[in-house]
């Protein structure tokens, strides 16, 4: 592996012992990049920015924090009000949640987009659903953790869920609850997985990274690298444009922390939790209300709670219910469509979770649900019945094609 | 940036949903606050005013325990005057060396000593409703500041048909329009030390105000960080964009 000579004998004595310049050189630095990535491809380094970003917020968080049914609530007071700059802290990291998600909704969606799924990159988008999966459970167990009304009753809301597996159900809520309702014992273990998942994280992350540079990135128009006139090296190509995109991230998400810090948390939560009292609309934060919505959209408990993990589980089948064999929408006319109608109906369902489910809403809920789910059916027939547009040659060729006719910038693909 | 996006879908919803909202609080009127907008900081004299007024009225009825009285210095109180506004209450301690619990006057450290020991006794002196702690009321309220203010300038006669039972007031502002809470403040509640003319309206914006700043003391700071790093971010994003293109250009 450490065939590669580094002119700082330090560095070489190192390196001959342990790789790791050898292996940032071969990852980091050479490695070869598509050349005509687009800023969609930026979101992968962003939710890893935010990764680490939410680690270190944690971490100091919790040497603050107190996991206990009478004091978290005023701990995270204590946080904002005693603590130096703890404010700051706690605000990075309610907000930093949101970004974290945003960043990893657009890089899924890119990935449906572009086909990213497809062979041979299915070890690497199942590694990325489990990410997110983890992702999920981390934010749900840390929403519990302020105590306020909302932590209480979404997590009582939830974890009932359970209680519809059959056989089992019961003894995994109680479980879950370490007694027989949401108390103290739900609170500490969740403290503990919270504080732990993330780590999880990060190991899944490298094996997602390890993945990827097996493979190598996808890129817009989806067809395969040639050879070395397709590709650019990493550095310094990328990391500069990762870099740019770092700087308009920090300058969205840190815009919310300083100047509108509860813009996505909901006002019952500053109210302490109280068991006597059910808050009158119980919402999960806004990342999971697709989910909520179709959760509420079936009748039956049961059905409603395989259909909401159903809705998640589906994505680890794309490899094979896509039949096209092309990957990027560029050149697939109809699915283009089909993507674009899929993206709004997530958003129109997540509306609909954060609304009371009465009137309207439930017909809707139901109507928008189905689409939901028909969607990956639909992507079977489309990939037989549709007619592709022409595949280009190279990445080579349009990119250079374009850049002789004095684009200065290719523009940001996306339709 | 909340508040446009929050009237635009308030528009829409207030035209079509009139007469389901009935048993929803009427949607506060926006108004104008010193401490809102990014540059926005706490108007000082008033939440001075503000708390004059928790201190003589509010406090009769509700906590504030999650801000010490040290806190004060804040808005411009000095710590001789802290020393004596927190003097004014008394709190246990203890226990001492006889193993006995006491009575002292407050400190500075301590936290603003409620009017009533426990829950139970709040709902006892309130005929059985519990005034909630005034801490963080305006980020526990949708609308804030707005809410509150429209809340306490929002009794009214109840309209025709209504019956208020005993012991309850009429308050559309007030989800389900109908609270256990007596009209708090009426022109000429308090005399404000700064000669400010103490009408109804006033005292309520500028009770608003102060509870604002006891849920959100840090907002002056943090504003005026955020200043900072977002110009720091304009600029370090600018010359990024810049490397970005001349680092590419030979790439296209
Ligand atoms: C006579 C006692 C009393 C006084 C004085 C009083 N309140 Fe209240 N307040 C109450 C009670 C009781 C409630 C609970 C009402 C209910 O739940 O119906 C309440 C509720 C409230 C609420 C919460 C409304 C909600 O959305 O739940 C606010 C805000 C409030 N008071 C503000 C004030 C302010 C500001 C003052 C001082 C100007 C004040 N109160 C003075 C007794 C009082
Ligand atoms: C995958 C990354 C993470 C996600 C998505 C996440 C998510 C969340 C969320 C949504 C909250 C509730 C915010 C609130 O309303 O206050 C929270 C709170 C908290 N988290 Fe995390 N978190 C992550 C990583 C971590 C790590 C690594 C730690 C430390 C070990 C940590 C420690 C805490 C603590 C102590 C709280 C309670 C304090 C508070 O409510 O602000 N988190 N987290």
């Amino acid at each position: 592996m450490s065939s590669t000579k580094f002119d700082n004998k330090v560095v070489q004595w190192v390196d001959d012992r342990l790789p790791i310049f050898s292996m940032l050189k071969h990852d980091a630095v050479d490695y070869p990049t598509p050349r005509n990535l687009n800023y969609w491809w930026n979101f992968g380094s962003l939710a890893g920015v935010m990764l680490v970003i939410m680690l270190l917020s944690g971490i100091i968080l919790a040497m603050h924090y107190t996991p206990n049914v009478n004091l978290a609530f005023t701990s995270v007071e204590r946080i904002m009000r005693d603590v130096n700059y703890g404010w700051l802290l706690r605000y990075l990291h309610m907000n930093g949640g949101t970004w974290f998600f945003i960043c990893v909704y657009i890089h899924i969606f890119r990935g449906l987009y572009y086909g990213s799924y497809k062979a041979p990159r299915e070890l690497l988008w199942w590694l990325g659903l489990v990410i997110y999966l983890v992702m999920m459970g981390t934010a749900f167990m840390g929403y519990c953790l302020p105590w306020g009304q909302l932590s209480y009753w979404g997590t009582t809301v939830i974890t009932n869920l359970f209680t519809a597996i059959p056989v089992v159900g019961d003894s995994i809520t109680t479980l879950l609850w370490g007694g027989f309702s949401v108390d103290n014992p739900t609170l500490n273990r969740f403290f503990s997985l919270h504080y732990l998942l993330p780590f999880v994280i990060f190991a899944l992350v490298f094996l997602h990274l390890v993945a990827l540079h097996t493979t190598k990135s996808n890129n817009p128009l989806g067809i395969d690298v040639k050879g070395p006139q397709d590709t650019i090296p990493f550095h310094p190509y990328y990391t500069i444009k990762d870099l740019l995109g770092v700087g308009v991230l920090m300058i969205l998400y840190l815009g919310f922390v300083f100047f509108d810090p509860n813009f996505f948390a909901e006002p019952t939560n500053y109210v302490p939790a109280n068991p006597l009292v059910t808050p009158p609309h119980i919402v999960p934060e806004w990342y999971f209300l697709p989910f909520y919505a179709i959760l509420r959209s079936v009748p039956d408990k049961l059905g409603g709670v395989l259909a909401m993990f159903g809705a998640i589980i589906v994505f680890f089948f794309l490899p094979w219910i896509d039949s096209s064999k092309v990957r990027s929408a560029t050149f697939r006319p109809i699915f283009k469509q089909v993507f674009w109608i899929f993206l709004i109906d997530c958003l129109i369902l997540g509306y609909i979770g954060s609304q009371p489910p009465e009137g309207i809403m439930v017909p809707l809920g139901r109507i928008f649900s189905v689409v939901y789910f028909a969607f990956f059916p639909l992507l079977w027939v489309i990939g037989k019945v549709e007619k592709p547009r022409p595949l280009p040659n190279s990445i080579a060729l349009p990119v250079l094609k374009a850049g002789q006719a004095g684009h200065a910038e290719k523009p940001l693909e996306k339709a | 940036m909340r508040k446009s996006l929050l009237l635009a879908l308030m528009a829409g919803l207030v035209a079509a949903a009139v007469p389901a909202m009935a048993n929803e609080g009427a949607e506060p009127a926006p108004q104008n606050w010193a401490f809102h907008g990014v540059f926005g900081q706490y108007d000082k004299a008033q939440l001075k005013r503000g708390f004059q007024v928790f201190r003589e009225v509010c406090s009769n009825c509700h906590s504030m325990k999650l801000v010490a009285y040290r806190n004060l210095a804040d808005l411009g109180f000095s710590d001789d005057e802290i020393k004596d506004i927190a003097a004014e209450k008394q709190t246990q301690d203890g226990p001492n060396d006889q193993g006995d619990m006491f009575q002292r006057p407050a400190r500075p450290s301590d936290h603003i000593v409620p009017p009533f020991p426990n829950d139970q006794a709040a709902r006892a002196g309130n005929n059985g409703a519990l005034p909630p702690d005034l801490s963080l009321m305006t980020k526990a309220r949708p609308g804030g500041a707005d809410y509150v203010f429209a809340l306490l300038t929002g009794f009214a006669d109840a309209p025709a048909g209504v019956t208020v039972p005993d012991g309850m007031y009429y308050n559309p502002a007030f989800p389900g329009h109908q609270i256990a809470m007596p009209p708090p403040v009426a022109d000429e509640s308090v005399t404000y030390a700064d000669g400010t003319k103490a009408t109804k309206d006033q005292i309520s914006r500028d009770v608003s105000a102060f509870l604002n700043w006891a849920a959100e003391p840090e907002l002056d700071a943090r504003h005026a960080l955020g200043i900072k790093v977002m110009l720091f971010l304009f600029v370090l994003t600018a010359m990024i964009y810049a490397v970005k293109k001349k680092i590419w250009a030979d790439v296209h």
